[in-house]
């Protein structure tokens, strides 16, 4: 290899080490930082202290929200309006290109499936196995095992699942993916799983539902230790069977927390990216408004087409994040 | 407690528990297969499925080495990400929950006009998806913030180091830090605060005294929260990387090697648990504490 390190006379110490040196020169200039500011100000006299305490403790964080959040959504909010590079007023023609062009409408149609599949799925999934573990003997095992995905990052468990996807189109060499080999020890022949539309989206989907469910699981089963033991005994001595106990105590008992999971779920999942990028690059008609908005913005260079999408987004969100507040305050007033 | 006990000798049902562990094990199939694979060597893992492994038990460690070590200077051994990883996280772990911190201790326990107009706005930033600050973002660290002529911010020519990724991280993390750190310490009792203001220490000292010793707990939860969240991260390390190998963190690495040499199993699944070694460890001794941070970040509003 022509660009070997030897040909360079380089190791890749030569990039670990400088970034090193900047790990721990941002970590010791952000303590001297802050450290000089507490020395100096400590030893102010009471009435310069009665300003320098907004200025050390409320001013970093505001000043950083102003710039880095509030302003750039103002921002994007008129970018949405402008053309691809931001040098003119379009009107509405982003939005009208978006509900249009036939590519993203297939990108907002899968998006609307991810938002309805992963939160029912997931929330249904972990609120039965929450159930089926409340009073288990040694569940903590069970549970770990269906909550670690929540600890890796979608990325890993994207090579994960494309791994149980791989498809062998040779037929006659044995199959490394999971799925394929299940479908053919069933006598079916398997398709060409990530790249065949509509069964590739589902297959993403699945890897989503994976990750949530053991987020679900663990709300909820936290939401149901809370249910007190005398209800449940009470029911049981009136004979109540395990179902009918679910459907009557625990249920109605702990909805607002599975209001709480569902909308969570949802917001996550209409933000939805890494997945998508990971496994199929948003090709084969499986991308979503997250990666378009990205592959739009960063790759198409249309900032106008990008921030539109970002806005779709955004709006998307609303009135999931409407709903929870309301509820939450219904619950407020109920107490 | 004993009646807990006794209601979960009548309660748990054989059916239930059998078919809680089948699910268990069926969700851990797909990452097993894959630690099995990154084990296997390149021959086997191309030429029969990863459950082959145990009719014909060939271990390797040659994966792990070669796409750890092995690489060129336009083709980075991974090593060199995995540092990455933890030159981005944490400082992007420090400086929001320190900042936070700061924030929360003001907005809970000084009094000022619009307090709770500014601690509103704070909350309702959680809001606001991090795809619709990017362009504006990235535009900000490449080439500053002018407007209406007036220079704001100059270009700080910040582009291609980890800064970026940093503040980046930082911006992102602190409405949900600020809020879960308000709620915690606004539950200090009043008593001791104003004890220690009644004993003359200045503001400053009250936080290096009494907040900051107080709120270790939740420090912890959430620093593990924002690690894992980092750690795990693809959209910022993405976007605000530069597009540049030398500050691309794991993630960004391994999704590279995904769509570049999607067939290369041997080293996609032997990267793929580099990547993931961290979170494990991480969340495996610290499950509890990531529990708790969950349960306090999920039930907000």
């Amino acid at each position: 290899m022509t660009e070997s390190y030897l040909a360079f006379g380089k190791t890749p110490w030569d990039t670990i080490g400088p970034n090193l040196l900047q790990l721990v020169l941002g970590l010791v200039a952000f303590a001297a930082i802050v450290y000089i500011c507490f020395l100096l100000a400590s030893r102010a006299s009471v009435k310069a202290q009665d300003w320098l305490k907004y200025l050390i403790f409320l001013v970093p964080a505001s000043l950083l929200l102003l710039i880095g959040l509030v302003y750039p959504t103002i921002r994007t909010l008129i970018m949405a309006f402008m053309d691809s590079d931001s040098q003119q007023f379009v009107g509405f023609d982003n939005f009208a290109w978006a509900f249009t062009m036939p590519e993203i409408l297939t990108v907002l149609r899968n998006t609307a499936i991810w938002v309805l599949l992963v939160p029912l799925f997931a929330t249904a999934l972990g609120l039965a196995i929450a159930y089926m573990t409340d009073r288990m003997k040694r569940a903590a095992v069970v549970t770990s095992l269906i909550f670690m995905p929540m600890a890796i990052s979608f990325v890993g468990a994207g090579v994960i699942w494309k791994f149980v996807y791989d498809y062998q189109p040779n037929k006659f060499k044995p199959d490394i993916g999971l799925l394929s080999a299940i479908t053919k020890a069933l006598g079916m022949t398997p398709p060409n799983w990530l790249l065949e539309a509509p069964v590739n989206t589902l297959l993403l989907i699945v890897v989503m539902i994976w990750i949530q469910t053991g987020f679900a699981m663990v709300v909820l089963g936290a939401a149901m230790k809370n249910v007190p033991d005398e209800v449940v005994e009470a029911a049981m001595l009136d004979g109540a069977k395990p179902w009918a106990r679910f459907i009557r105590i625990t249920l109605p008992m702990i909805r607002s927390t599975i209001v709480v999971v569902l909308t969570t779920t949802m917001i996550g999942t209409l933000k939805v990216f890494d997945i998508v990028r990971t496994m199929t690059g948003g090709n084969f008609s499986t991308s979503v408004i997250a990666n378009e908005m990205y592959s739009q913005s960063f790759r198409a260079m249309d900032y106008g087409h990008g921030s539109a999408l970002a806005i779709i987004l955004f709006v998307g969100c609303l009135p999931i994040i409407a709903y929870n507040i309301r509820q939450l305050r219904l619950e407020r007033t109920e107490r | 407690m004993s009646a807990r006990k006794k209601a979960k000798d009548i309660f748990s049902s054989p059916i239930a528990s059998a078919t809680a562990i089948l699910i268990a094990i069926l969700w851990t199939i797909p990452t097993f297969g894959l630690l099995v694979s990154s084990f296997r060597p390149q021959i086997d893992i191309n030429h029969s499925g990863w459950w082959m492994f145990f009719t014909k038990p060939n271990v390797t460690l040659e994966n792990y080495a070669s796409v750890l070590f092995e690489g060129s200077t336009t083709n980075p051994p991974l090593a060199q990400f995995f540092v990455n990883s933890f030159a981005v996280t944490i400082p992007a772990v420090v400086f929001p929950i320190t900042l936070a911190l700061f924030a929360a201790y003001a907005l809970a326990w000084f009094e000022f006009k619009g307090k709770d107009t500014i601690f509103f706005i704070i909350f309702g930033l959680q809001i606001v998806p991090i795809q619709l600050t990017l362009i504006p973002l990235l535009q900000l660290f490449s080439k500053g913030l002018v407007l209406g002529g007036v220079t704001i911010i100059p270009n700080l020519h910040i582009t291609g180091t980890f800064l970026p990724i940093w503040i980046a991280h930082t911006i992102f993390g602190l409405p949900l830090a600020v809020f879960l750190l308000h709620n915690f310490l606004s539950q200090i009792p009043r008593e001791l605060i104003e004890a220690a203001r009644v004993d003359g220490a200045g503001w400053f000292t009250l936080f290096t005294k009494i907040i900051l010793p107080l709120s270790v707990p939740a420090i912890a939860s959430f620093s593990i929260f924002q690690f894992l969240w980092v750690w795990n991260d693809l959209l910022v390390g993405l976007t605000f990387g530069g597009g540049v190998k030398e500050v691309a963190p794991m993630t960004v690495r391994i999704a590279e090697m995904v769509g570049t040499r999607g067939s290369g199993w041997e080293l996609l699944t032997a990267g793929a648990f580099v990547s993931m070694i961290v979170p494990l460890i991480v969340f495996f001794s610290l499950q509890r504490f990531f529990v708790r941070g969950l349960l306090a970040g999920s039930v907000k509003g």
